[in-house]
This record gives structure tokens, C-alpha cells and sequence, in this order.
């Protein structure tokens, strides 16, 4: 199964019965799954006259109760970024699947991990934040689709899920996750007509600052509760490394098979990985500790350098960053970024020899 | 004695903010009403649209959700597809509607999605300070058309409903007024007209409403009644666009 199906048979598998989107490529393949599956399970498929149109339908239905999702790519994204913030705002959940490419502007059709400043930021208007997870194989990109309904869910709020092209086209062997008939939470603050009970009004305009004011530090307690209690990360051969390489995603791939390769042709190559699950919240506390007894640090990305900030900030002025990055929707193969990261290693070496 | 006039069950016991002569609370009022006379309070569901109506939810006691500017027939597109059993409107300005939202509000009428637009048209951007709208009329001055609006430099007043009437999704479309007690009435009698063809479910359903806006024409109540009549109803005529038998 390739990733981007992978993602619409778990999204159904989760309870999600409506998809609203627009095409882009390279993301099409997921609505034309949605197209063909939705309607077999009751569900909704709708094409949208644009992306700002399809996620402010994802808005409504969710107010309605529904689990609901939509995907689309960069330049797509930019243009859902106003209503993500109104729904981060009117505490509305949602899933929202981002298979990057190429930026700024039109780009590249192709991969790319540029958008980690947009996803992990808020990305739109206001003082908010969406939980961002990051697959790098096609088993979890399903079952991160699965789990972001749920997070979404407990902590009413939108959630990223952060592909790239690469990861949506791939074929990969995958178990999908079932809930096995456990349908979806019952959602106490959706519209469906005030039958029996009083008005329910989801909105994000306080007329008065004091309310607005309230109104985020509720929302700035909810992205606290989250930080500590969703941070996920894998960490890979970290036990005897001198360096450890931060990366997500297809870069994570591609650096996993260069740690490999460099181990296997070099036993002096001491080099591991810690790889973030979740982009927002960031896992500044395994890196930070991690920097206690590995001094060097690889971030390897597809773009000029973005998760890079988070890394520093982990750091909090410990450690020595190294930096590898691609913009171009070009990747190194394994064997090149193992060359580079061999140079850094043994300069880093040198170094502390010195 | 006979009761005659009281206030109706799905309007909320506040007074309205809006300005003195301002058109939203007759239009506020008559969506109350209808509500009760077609008993359709404990189902209907309304998007209200940043502006002057944006507190819609406090006066009209129904389930109500904020869309952003434009947006109202998407999220009203979205609610309405998991809620079908619902009345689901959406309450939206001329900006709103046929500036920001020209394109959900195409779409949403061409897919002849069963939802209805409460489409109040005052000919400027009123919350905002009475700046310069698609409906604006040539030669009306604005904050942002101070020597009036040109038609050489910023175009012609756009009339949706005759537009929309064109679309084969659209079921019922008619342009009403609220600046006297006889277009108050047939207002009335549009909008419950158009509810009651969302729920026969024959397609999009539209009611324009001509509404004075004294503050930001610079007119009192009554010159602003006075205004529709004798101009802006000449640039929009009244009437039923559409409707399907």
C-alpha cells in the first residue's frame, strides 16, 4: 500500500466519514482514495472549489460533530492556514494531512521538509499551536493517522500530519489499525440543532479583551498539558555514539541508512540518531539530556535548516550543531550524506582531541 | 383580550446593539419568528460572519457557529453534510458574500447544496467604518470611495441574486427589502419561503435583503428608507429571481 492510501483507510478505520479537499500534487492520490472509499462506508467525499473553501467545510462539520478530515500540499496549506487558526481557536478537531514539497512559491512538485516553521509555529494568525506528527515509513503514517483522530479529539484541537511526497507515493507492507467497532466520543459542544437543551455557540470573537485574554491562557494551559504529556521520539544506536543526528521524516531514512552504512565500513564510526515524532511538541528533553554525554549533534533536513532553531533551543547552548540540508526536492543518496556526515564526525573528532 | 404581538420564543430577551435605523434587527427579528411559526428553533444551525451581525448567536436563541469572513457557505456547506436534517443558513454582508465569499457562495449554490443564505445588503462595509462594497452604487461615497464610486476605476455594483439565478443549483432566490412595513412582510414571507425549500430539499436557497445602514450612508432612519426606495432599488430591483415548482 502506498503512504497517502495508507493514511485514508486508517482516517476511515479512526471514524472519519468526511473528507473535504482540493487537488494538489503530490498529494492527489489520498482524496482519490477518499473518492472511491467514503461512499461504500455512508461517508462524505466533497472536491472543493479551493483549499480556503475545503477546510472551512472541514470547520463546520467538525462544529456538527463529525470526525473529518483533509489534505492537501505546501502551497494548499498556506491557504488553510485562516481557518486552521479559527478552528485552533474555536477549539475544533480535525486532521489535517500535509504532504510537502518544494518552496517557496510554486516550488517543486516533489518532496521537501520546508514546511516546519509553518506546521510548527501555529502557521496562521494568533497565539496558538497544532500538534505535528511526522511518519517516515508507510506503517506510521497509518497509525499516526489513527492516533491523530484521537488526539485531536482529547485535546479538541487541529492536528498535522507532516509527509512528505516521498512518504505518500511509497509502497510499503502495512497493517492498518481498526477500533474495533469503537465508534467515535460524542462531542458535547457540536451543533445539531439545540433540541431540549440551551444554545451552543462556537466562535472566536471576544468583543471584550479581558475574555480574550482568558480565552488564551485556557488555550496556552491546553498546548502545556500537551507538551508534557505527547512529546515522541525514537532514538536509534544512541548507546556508544559521539554524534548524534536529529531528523524526521524521509531525512530520518535516508540518515538511518548512512549510520548503517558508516558503522558497518567503519567500527571507529560512532554515530546514532534521535528521531522526532512529534515535531510540535518538540522532544527538547531527550536532546538536551543526550547532550550530557554527546557533545555533537548532525541535524540532517530537506530544506535550508529549520528544526535546526528547536534543536539550538533545546540545547540551550550546550553541545556543537552540525548542519546538512537539501532544498532543492533533491536528496542525497545514503552513501553521499555518509560521506558528509563521516567528515563531520572525524572533524568533530579532531577537535576534541585537540 | 387577545394577545396579537409578543416577542418570539427563539429571540433571546436582550436588547439589540445594533445602530438606530440599522436593518439587522428587523431581519433578526423575522428569522425569530419564522423559526417558531415553522417550529424549526431546536433544529436550525446559523453561521454567523465577522461584521455587525456577528452576535447574531446572542439575540437568536439557536445553535450557531462563527465562519470566517466569506466563508459562511462552506461551513455551512459542512455542517449541513453531517447534519442533514438540520435548517442550516448562513447569515452574511455584501463583503461577506459577494466580495471575499464570491467563490464558496458560487460553489455552494452551483452544487446546490441545501442550505440558505441570508444575504443582507446595505451597500458598504458597515463594522468596518462604511467603506467601499461590491453592492456599493456608482457615485455613492464611501471612506474608501470619498469622491464616489467610479465605474471607470473600481467597476459596477454587482447584483448575486440575478447572477445566481443563473445556476442550475440554485432553487429559490428573491431580493426583498426592510425599509417599510410592506417590504417588511414580503421579506418575511421570502425567507420562510426559502427555509421551506431547503427542507423540501430542492436546492441552494437565497433571500437578499436591501437593509439601511444610516451610520455609514450619513443619513437619518427615514432618509435611509427614503434611499432605498427612490436609489438603491432602481440599481437592484425586487422580486423573485427564482423558483422552482
Amino acid at each position: 500500500m502506498n503512504g497517502t492510501s495508507a493514511i485514508g483507510e486508517s482516517a476511515i478505520q479512526a471514524g472519519c466519514r468526511y473528507y473535504f479537499g482540493y487537488p494538489i500534487t503530490p498529494q492527489n492520490e489520498l482524496p482519490e482514495y477518499m473518492s472511491r472509499r467514503l461512499p461504500k462506508v455512508d461517508g462524505v467525499f466533497l472536491q472543493a472549489e479551493s483549499e480556503l473553501s475545503a477546510i472551512n467545510m472541514v470547520l463546520g462539520a467538525s462544529a456538527a460533530g463529525a470526525r473529518v478530515m483533509t489534505s492537501s500540499s505546501s502551497p494548499g496549506i498556506s491557504l488553510k492556514q485562516e481557518a486552521i487558526s479559527y478552528m485552533a481557536a474555536q477549539e475544533l478537531p480535525a486532521v489535517i494531512v500535509n504532504i510537502v514539497r518544494g518552496g517557496p512559491g510554486l516550488g517543486h512538485i516533489a518532496f521537501s521538509q520546508a514546511d516546519y516553521f509553518q506546521s510548527t509555529r501555529g502557521g496562521g494568525h494568533g497565539d496558538y499551536r497544532t500538534i505535528v506528527l511526522a511518519p517516515c515509513t508507510v506503517q506510521e503514517m497509518a497509525d499516526m493517522t489513527f492516533l491523530s483522530f484521537d488526539l485531536a479529539d482529547k485535546y479538541r484541537t487541529p492536528v498535522i500530519i507532516l509527509g512528505d511526497g516521498m512518504l505518500g507515493q511509497m509502497m510499503e507492507p502495512v497493517v492498518i489499525p481498526t477500533a474495533k467497532n469503537k465508534s467515535p466520543p460524542e462531542r458535547d459542544y457540536a451543533v445539531t440543532g439545540a433540541k431540549g437543551r440551551e444554545q451552543r455557540v462556537i466562535k472566536s470573537f471576544f468583543v471584550d479583551g479581558k475574555d480574550l485574554e482568558e480565552h488564551n491562557w485556557k488555550l496556552f494551559r491546553k498546548y502545556k498539558k500537551i507538551e508534557q504529556n505527547e512529546v515522541r521520539y525514537e532514538t536509534y544506536l544512541l548507546d556508544d555514539a559521539e554524534m548524534a543526528v536529529v531528523a524526521y521524516g524521509t531525512a530520518a531514512r535516508i540518515a538511518k541508512g548512512a549510520i548503517n552504512r558508516l558503522r558497518k565500513e567503519d567500527e571507529n564510526i560512532r554515530i546514532g540518531m534521535i528521531m522526532p515524532k512529534t515535531l510540535w511538541p518538540f522532544p527538547s528533553k531527550v536532546i538536551k539530556e543526550t547532550s550530557r554525554y554527546i557533545s555533537d549533534f548532525f541535524v540532517f533536513e530537506l530544506c535550508t535548516g529549520q528544526m535546526i532553531d528547536d534543536v539550538r533551543l533545546s540545547l540551550e547552548g550546550s553541545g556543537h550543531i552540525h548542519f546538512y540540508g537539501r532544498p532543492g526536492s533533491v536528496v542525497p543518496s545514503p552513501s553521499e550524506l555518509a560521506r558528509i556526515m563521516a567528515r563531520h564526525y572525524y572533524q568533530s573528532q579532531r577537535k576534541k582531541k585537540k | 383580550m387577545k394577545k396579537i404581538y409578543s416577542r418570539p420564543k427563539s429571540l433571546s430577551k436582550v436588547p439589540f446593539h445594533h445602530c438606530p435605523g440599522c436593518g439587522h434587527s428587523i431581519i433578526h427579528r423575522l428569522i425569530a419568528e419564522l423559526l417558531d411559526e415553522m417550529d424549526l428553533q431546536e433544529r436550525a444551525i446559523c453561521t454567523p460572519p465577522p461584521g455587525c451581525s456577528v452576535f447574531a448567536y446572542n439575540y437568536i436563541n439557536i445553535d450557531m457557529v462563527e465562519a470566517p469572513h466569506g466563508r459562511g457557505a462552506a461551513v455551512a456547506t459542512g455542517i449541513k453534510r453531517v447534519r442533514p436534517d438540520c435548517l442550516v443558513f448562513s447569515y452574511q454582508g455584501d463583503g461577506d458574500l459577494a466580495a471575499i465569499g464570491t467563490a464558496e457562495t458560487l460553489h455552494a449554490a452551483n452544487r446546490g447544496e441545501f442550505i440558505t443564505a441570508i444575504f443582507v445588503n446595505n451597500a458598504v462595509y458597515a463594522m468596518t467604518g462604511g467603506q467601499m462594497a461590491p453592492t456599493t452604487l456608482l457615485g455613492q461615497k464611501t471612506t474608501t470611495s470619498p469622491y464616489g464610486r467610479n465605474p471607470q476605476k473600481e467597476g459596477y455594483p454587482i447584483r448575486m441574486s440575478e447572477l445566481l439565478s443563473t445556476f442550475d443549483g440554485t432553487s429559490y432566490i428573491e431580493r426583498v427589502a426592510v425599509n417599510n412595513p410592506k417590504n417588511i412582510k414580503k421579506t418575511k414571507k421570502a425567507i420562510q419561503k426559502a427555509f421551506q425549500h431547503q427542507i423540501d430539499k430542492t436546492g441552494f436557497t437565497l433571500v437578499e435583503i436591501l437593509s439601511p445602514c444610516p451610520i455609514n450612508w450619513k443619513m437619518d432612519p427615514l432618509q435611509s428608507c427614503k434611499w432605498i426606495d427612490e436609489v438603491m432599488i432602481k440599481e437592484f430591483p425586487l422580486g423573485v429571481k427564482k423558483e422552482v415548482k
